[in-house]
């Protein structure tokens, strides 16, 4: 299994790129196919990071996978109430094996035709191990839904006002599918080989 | 050929149901047109200049004859009574009205057909040679790879919003009619020295504004990890892609950005991980997919009494005689051969076939060739499996239907895009440049000496009409809000595969069938005995072609 990126020194900020629009962070989501209030507070990354192990918030918070990565080992402490979330062009080898030990990783939308967020997700899920709340966040659409899911999330915090129940209906477009992936690890031409 | 199980009817009638809710909801105003425009493409629907424009897929070509009556029966009851083939063995409808889409989807669904990924931004159909199957040269027939293929790429979660959209072929022969390396990836079916099967991977190919010829980066993969390498590649190309620019996010771009090799590193670590994991091929899962693809009930005949008959006839029939050398093809069994339908007489666009002659083509599939049809990359039909003693038959039913033009492979068997009279992203009308080309050079005996030509025109650089890898491309411009014309030479699609060379300064409409009547000349005045002109300009070059035809008048 690949390692993840190592970092020897706590680093304050991030390393310098374009900050790109952030996800929200809404007061309800959908979990596990039910509307639920959001119990995680999600840091956008601000450019001007100055956060360290001791100043950042108390509660369940998901930081941004730059500033997590240099703060992993001075937040073993809080490690049931820290998340991590990946932009767009972060692949999931960032985390690597250390998804593993993480309650909730979200992969963010900048758009919902942006699709690196569903490979990164079935990474984290079929070779990182990852089984905790795998959420997506930011511009993701209804209609992605049942594939976001054959892809591993469970989660899905969508941005702006939103009918959430009646979104759950759109997870059931598919009964059956023809590939394996996280949902179905047997592809069709398996399955029918075997019938 | 394949047919669906009860599995794949769900999982299609589930498919036309959600579409269905995604148009409702967007002709209610509940989903904007940004969204819809990425779910309505994946559904096979774009809005055209006239109206909306719906593509049917038809997996590598293959149809049957219950399949094309329906489709005649479509185009009647939703279109405007025609249908048009398209360069990836598609099928295009270009009136149908959007509210209407899902129910032509559902009737689709019915005879086992849809238009799921005919585009957007994802896997789209995969196509192969025409001749699969039958072609004497073949090593193993491609169509149940191509099954699988589709298989798996139906509804992939993780790859239906690519950085744009990706095209694969498979080819079974040494000659390449599927044009393989000019696809995102080309998969040529090879044999080891132990006689095992197996792929040669191309990747990297492409047309449009760049266009690039693929690059092997693997010369042999076992049969069984066919669909995990595919998944790599894929998977690699998803999460390094370009996104930020639609004309640089091909994957032929990242791969030469990044070098073949760095690429093929990138996939060979990726596919290690996942090649014996669940997309890993069984034995009996190829087998399973094999057995649609079975040897068809022929009957035998005795060696050389097929080829007698067609000769009294073509004897005493000229005409005949054309046709059966220009529209017939070798076939692996004794006594039959395969028949290509010319879509192509003068004065129709290349590839339009009416609602009745869609009727006549499943009667004589039904008549002829075991029910089955294939539609080529060069937009004609192919009927593969027809007895050599009703090849006159035959031939007197296709001229009555309009489809026995005798000009297949030759200069007026022109591939080409619908262009600027239907399709809003061309800068110029394409289908009345072949007509005018048509107009000039319809004497027969001129055209078959001139021997085997691909002419292949598109109205933009997104090179539909493949005009890179015809022998003369012809590629509409938009000069100042004119409609002119560049025309390339020395493309080449086969297995010598090359990109055309640009000749110089574009011509007006008027001007296009004096040029090529020059380039013609050219081809004619320094050709060797048995030279097609693709071997006669790769002998001599560009240059004597660009003297006579941009010289100044003396």
């Amino acid at each position: 299994m690949p390692k993840p990126a190592e970092k020897s020194t706590v680093k304050k900020t991030p390393k310098a790129k374009t900050i790109g629009a952030q996800p929200e962070n809404p007061a309800q989501l959908i979990v596990d196919g039910k509307v639920a209030d959001n119990q995680w507070n999600l840091l956008p990354l601000t450019g001007e990071e100055e956060v360290s192990a001791d100043n950042l918030v108390a509660g369940k918070i998901i930081l941004p996978a730059s500033v997590w990565l240099a703060l992993r080992e001075a937040l073993q402490d809080r490690k049931q109430e820290i998340g991590v979330w990946l932009d767009s062009d972060e692949t999931a080898d960032l985390i690597g094996e250390y998804a593993g030990e993480l309650p909730l990783i979200a992969a963010h939308f900048p758009a919902f035709t942006d699709g690196r967020g569903f490979t990164a997700a079935r990474l984290l899920r079929e070779r990182y191990g990852f089984t905790g709340e795998m959420r997506a966040v930011g511009n993701f659409i209804r209609d992605q839904l049942s594939y976001l899911t054959r892809c591993g999330f469970n989660a899905f915090a969508f941005q702006g006002e939103q009918p959430l129940s009646a979104l759950t209906e759109s997870l059931r477009d598919f009964s059956d599918s023809y590939q394996a992936a996280v949902d179905q690890p047997l592809p069709i031409h398996r399955r029918r080989a075997l019938a | 050929m394949y047919r669906y199980d009860e599995q794949d009817h769900k999982l299609i009638r589930e498919r036309v149901a959600q579409f269905r809710g995604q148009t409702e909801r967007y002709l209610a105003g509940e989903l904007s047109e940004e969204e819809f425009l990425p779910l309505r493409l994946q559904n096979g629907l774009y809005v055209q200049r006239l109206a909306p424009m719906l593509r049917i897929a038809v997996p590598y070509g293959l149809m049957n004859s219950t399949q094309v009556r329906r489709l005649a029966h479509i185009t009647r009851k939703y279109d405007k009574g025609y249908a048009h083939f398209t360069t990836r063995q598609n099928v295009q409808l270009n009136w149908p009205n959007l509210e209407d889409v899902p129910d032509i989807l559902a009737e689709l669904a019915e005879v086992e057909m849809h238009a799921v990924q005919t585009s957007g931004n994802c896997i789209r159909n995969t196509t192969t040679d025409q001749f699969a199957g039958v072609a004497a040269d073949e090593l193993v027939d491609p169509r149940p790879y191509c099954e699988l293929i589709r298989q798996w790429s139906t509804f992939h979660p993780e790859f239906a919003f690519l950085p744009r959209k990706f095209k694969i072929a498979v080819c079974g022969t040494d000659e390449d009619r599927a044009a393989i390396r000019a696809h995102d990836i080309g998969v040529q079916i090879v044999k080891n020295d132990q006689g095992e099967t197996g792929f040669q991977v191309f990747v990297g190919g492409g047309l449009g504004r760049t266009p690039i010829l693929g690059v092997a980066i693997r010369d042999f993969l076992p049969e069984t990890h066919l669909l995990s390498y595919l998944e790599a590649i894929v998977r690699v190309y998803n999460q390094l892609g370009r996104r930020d620019n639609k004309f640089k996010a091909r994957i032929k771009i990242l791969v030469k950005a990044m070098g073949p090799e760095e690429f093929a590193r990138r996939v060979e670590a990726e596919w290690e991980q996942i090649k014996d994991g669940a997309d890993e091929l069984t034995v009996e899962a190829i087998q399973w997919a094999k057995r649609f693809f079975p040897e068809q009930p022929y009957k035998t005949f005795k060696a050389g009494h097929g080829e007698a008959v067609l000769r009294d006839q073509a004897g005493g029939d000229k005409a005949f005689a054309r046709w059966l050398e220009r529209n017939t093809f070798p076939h692996r069994v004794e006594g039959y051969q395969a028949v290509t339908l010319s879509t192509k007489p003068t004065g129709i666009p290349p590839g339009d076939v009416t609602d009745r002659q869609l009727e006549a083509i499943a009667d004589l599939s039904d008549e002829f060739s075991f029910g089955e049809v294939r539609v080529t990359h060069e937009q004609n039909v192919v009927l593969a499996d027809v007895e050599q003693e009703k090849l006159f038959a035959l031939w007197q039913a296709a001229r009555k239907h309009g489809f026995a033009t005798p000009n297949i492979g030759t200069l007026t068997d022109m591939i080409c895009c619908p262009g600027g009279d239907y399709c809003s992203l061309a800068n110029a009308k394409s289908i009345p440049v072949a007509e005018a080309i048509q107009r000039k050079f319809d004497d027969l005996d001129y055209l078959y000496d001139l021997g085997d030509l691909d002419l292949n025109i598109s109205g933009c650089m997104n090179a539909c009409g493949h005009h890179h890898i015809g022998h003369i491309g012809i590629l509409g411009v938009d000069k100042k809000g004119e409609e002119f014309y560049q025309v390339q030479l020395g493309g080449s699609a086969n297995q010598d595969a090359s990109l055309g060379k640009v000749l110089g300064p574009s011509f007006s409409r008027d001007e296009m069938p004096a040029t090529i009547g020059k380039i013609l000349d050219v081809f004619v005045e320094n050709r060797q005995p048995e030279e097609f002109f693709i071997d006669t300009y790769k002998r001599i070059g560009l240059q004597p072609f660009k003297e006579r035809v941009y010289a100044k008048a003396s």
